[in-house]
C-alpha cells in the first residue's frame, strides 16, 4: 500500500524527466530556451555557492514569517474567541489584509520597513498568517456543545475551559491552517522579494531568478526554481508529519486505513 | 425526603418557543424516576434547568441541600467524551476541573471505570471503543464525584437494543448499590417501565406534567421481568398515559 503510494509518483515523475531530457536533445532546443534536467542539476551543483546563500536567506525568512504567523495568528485566535466584541471590531480588518494582494502592498512595505529582510519578513508574514487565524477561530469555535455544559456544570472557569476544552478540540484545525500557511509563507517571501527586487548579500532565490533573467543565464532560473519548490515540499512534509504525530492518537484525519 | 423540587417552572427560549409551563416535580432522595414524553416535550431542558445549566423564565429550582446541586451528574444523549484523551481522562475530568491532584483523581477514576464494567480499558481511545463502551465510560464520568443526583439525558436511545438492555441493567445495579437518585429521560415506555419508581408522563407545546405513574415492582428487576406479563401490563399503562398526553 505504502510502496505503491510513495514509487508511483516517483515512476511518474523519472518518466517526465526522462521525457524532457530526451525532447531538448532530439529537438535541439538551446539552454537559453529551455535546459534539460541534467544540465539543471549540473548548474546546481555548480553554482550552489552562489545559490546556497540564497536558500537559508529565502528559507529563514520564511520560517520567521511562519512562526510570526503561529504566534500572533494563533494569539489574535484566541482572544477573538474570548471576546465576540473583540472580534466583530478586528475581524473585517483582518480580512483587507488578506484580500488586498500582497504585490500591491508590497512597495509600500519596503518604503516604510526601510530595511529588506524586514520588509520581506512583514510580507511574508502578512500573506501566512490568515489561514491559522481563521483556522483557529473556527476550531475554538468548534467545541462540543455537551463538553461545553459539562465544564459548566463543574465550575471550570474561561481559563480552564479554554486551556483543557478549546485549544485541544482547535488543535486539527490549527494544524490545517498551519500547514496551508507553510506554503503561503514561502510564497510571500518569494513574491515580496521580486517587488523588493534588491540585490546585495541578503538576496534571496528570487532575486537570483530575476538575476538570472536578466543575464540569460536560464539553467540557473531553473536551479533556483527547484530549489524553491523543493524548499515548499519540505515544509509541506514536515508541518504533515507533525500534524499526523499531534493527531494520530484521536483524531480521524490521522486514522490509518483499518478502522 | 425531597431531594430538589422543581416549582411552577416556566421556560420560554429568546426565539419565543414555549419549552416548559407551570411544570412542577418533587425528587425524592434515592429514587429512580423517569420523565417520558414525546420530543419536543421539554424534557431535556426540564433536566438542564435542575442541572442549572439554563435558568427558568419563571418559577423555582429548590435544593433541600445547597450541596446536592454541587453534587450532579450529568449524562448526555450521545457520550460526549474528548476524542483527546484516554477512558481514564475523560472520567477524571469532573474531579480535574475541581482542582484533585493527579494521583487521587485517577485512582478514582479508574474505580469508576470498573463499576461499569470497564476494568482494564483505562488507556484505551474513545475512538477504539464500540458505542456502549463509550456511553459505560460517559456513565462512570458522572459516577466518579459521586453525585448526590443524576441526571440522564435519553442516554441509550441511540444504542441497539440488546447493549441497551445490558446497559439498563447495570445502570439499576449501580443505582441499588450507590444509593443514588436518578431522574431519566426517555421516549421509551419500555424503558421507562423495567428502571423506574415513578413515571412522569410530560405532554408537548407547551411542555407540561400531564400523568404520574408509580410502577410499585419490587427490585432487583431481572431479565424474566422483561418478558413477564406485569411488565406488560405496566408498558400498556404508562402507553396509554402518554397517549392520552399526546392527544390532549
Amino acid at each position: 500500500m505504502i510502496k505503491a503510494k510513495v514509487i508511483a509518483p516517483i515512476v511518474l515523475g523519472v518518466l517526465m524527466l526522462a521525457l524532457w531530457e530526451g525532447v531538448v536533445r532530439a529537438v535541439a532546443i538551446p539552454s537559453y530556451i529551455l535546459p534539460g534536467p541534467i544540465l539543471v542539476a549540473k548548474t546546481l551543483v555548480a553554482d550552489w555557492g552562489t545559490l546556497e546563500p540564497s536558500l537559508l536567506v529565502t528559507v529563514r525568512i520564511t520560517l520567521e514569517a511562519l512562526a510570526a504567523a503561529v504566534v500572533i495568528g494563533g494569539l489574535l485566535a484566541i482572544l477573538f474567541s474570548l471576546s465576540r466584541w473583540v472580534e466583530q471590531s478586528l475581524f473585517p480588518y483582518a480580512i483587507i489584509l488578506q484580500v488586498t494582494p500582497i504585490v500591491a502592498i508590497a512597495p509600500l512595505i519596503i518604503v516604510w520597513a526601510n530595511n529588506v529582510e524586514l520588509s520581506l519578513l512583514i510580507c511574508a508574514w502578512l500573506v501566512a498568517f490568515f489561514p491559522i487565524l481563521s483556522n483557529t477561530i473556527l476550531g475554538l469555535r468548534s467545541v462540543d456543545a455537551n463538553l461545553l455544559d459539562l465544564f459548566q456544570l463543574y465550575g471550570a472557569g474561561r481559563w480552564r475551559t479554554l486551556v483543557d476544552l478549546r485549544l485541544p478540540a482547535a488543535l486539527p484545525y490549527f494544524l490545517g491552517g498551519l500547514r496551508i500557511s507553510g506554503g503561503l509563507a514561502l510564497i510571500g517571501a518569494v513574491v515580496a522579494e521580486f517587488v523588493a527586487g534588491t540585490g546585495g548579500n541578503a538576496s534571496g532565490l528570487a532575486w537570483r531568478i530575476l538575476e538570472s533573467g536578466y543575464q540569460l543565464k536560464i539553467p540557473r532560473m531553473f536551479a533556483a526554481l527547484v530549489l524553491i519548490s523543493a524548499t515548499g515540499i519540505v515544509i509541506y512534509l514536515v508541518l504533515s508529519w507533525l500534524s499526523h504525530l499531534l493527531l494520530r492518537r484521536w483524531h480521524e484525519s490521522a486514522l490509518d486505513g483499518e478502522n | 425526603m425531597r431531594l430538589v423540587g422543581v416549582r411552577g417552572v416556566s421556560k420560554v427560549f429568546a426565539n419565543g418557543v414555549e419549552a416548559l409551563a407551570d411544570v412542577s416535580l418533587d425528587v425524592r432522595q434515592g429514587e429512580f424516576v423517569s420523565v417520558l414524553g414525546p420530543s419536543g416535550c421539554g424534557k431535556s431542558t426540564l433536566l438542564r434547568l435542575i442541572a442549572g445549566l439554563t435558568e427558568p423564565t419563571a418559577g423555582t429550582v429548590e435544593w433541600s441541600d445547597e450541596t446536592g446541586k454541587a453534587d450532579l451528574g450529568f449524562v448526555f444523549q450521545e457520550p460526549t467524551l474528548m476524542p483527546w484523551a484516554t477512558a481514564i481522562a475523560n472520567v477524571a475530568l469532573p474531579l480535574k476541573l475541581r482542582g484533585m491532584a493527579k494521583s487521587e483523581r485517577e485512582a478514582r477514576a479508574a474505580e469508576a471505570l470498573g463499576d461499569v464494567g470497564l476494568k482494564g480499558f483505562e488507556r484505551v481511545w474513545p475512538r477504539e471503543l464500540s458505542g456502549g463502551m463509550k456511553m459505560r465510560v460517559s456513565l462512570a464520568r458522572a459516577l466518579v464525584i459521586q453525585p448526590k443526583l443524576l441526571l440522564m439525558d435519553e442516554p441509550f436511545a441511540a444504542l441497539d437494543e440488546i447493549t441497551r438492555h445490558r446497559l439498563n441493567d447495570d445502570l439499576l445495579e449501580l443505582w441499588q448499590q450507590s444509593g443514588v437518585t436518578v431522574v431519566f429521560v426517555t421516549h421509551s415506555v419500555f424503558e421507562s417501565v423495567f428502571l423506574s419508581q415513578r413515571i412522569v408522563v410530560m405532554a408537548a407545546r407547551p411542555g407540561r406534567v400531564s400523568a404520574e405513574l408509580a410502577v410499585t415492582e419490587p427490585y432487583p428487576r431481572s431479565q424474566g421481568f422483561r418478558t413477564s406479563a406485569e411488565y406488560a401490563a405496566w408498558c400498556r399503562q404508562a402507553s396509554s398515559r402518554l397517549g392520552e398526553a399526546m392527544a390532549a
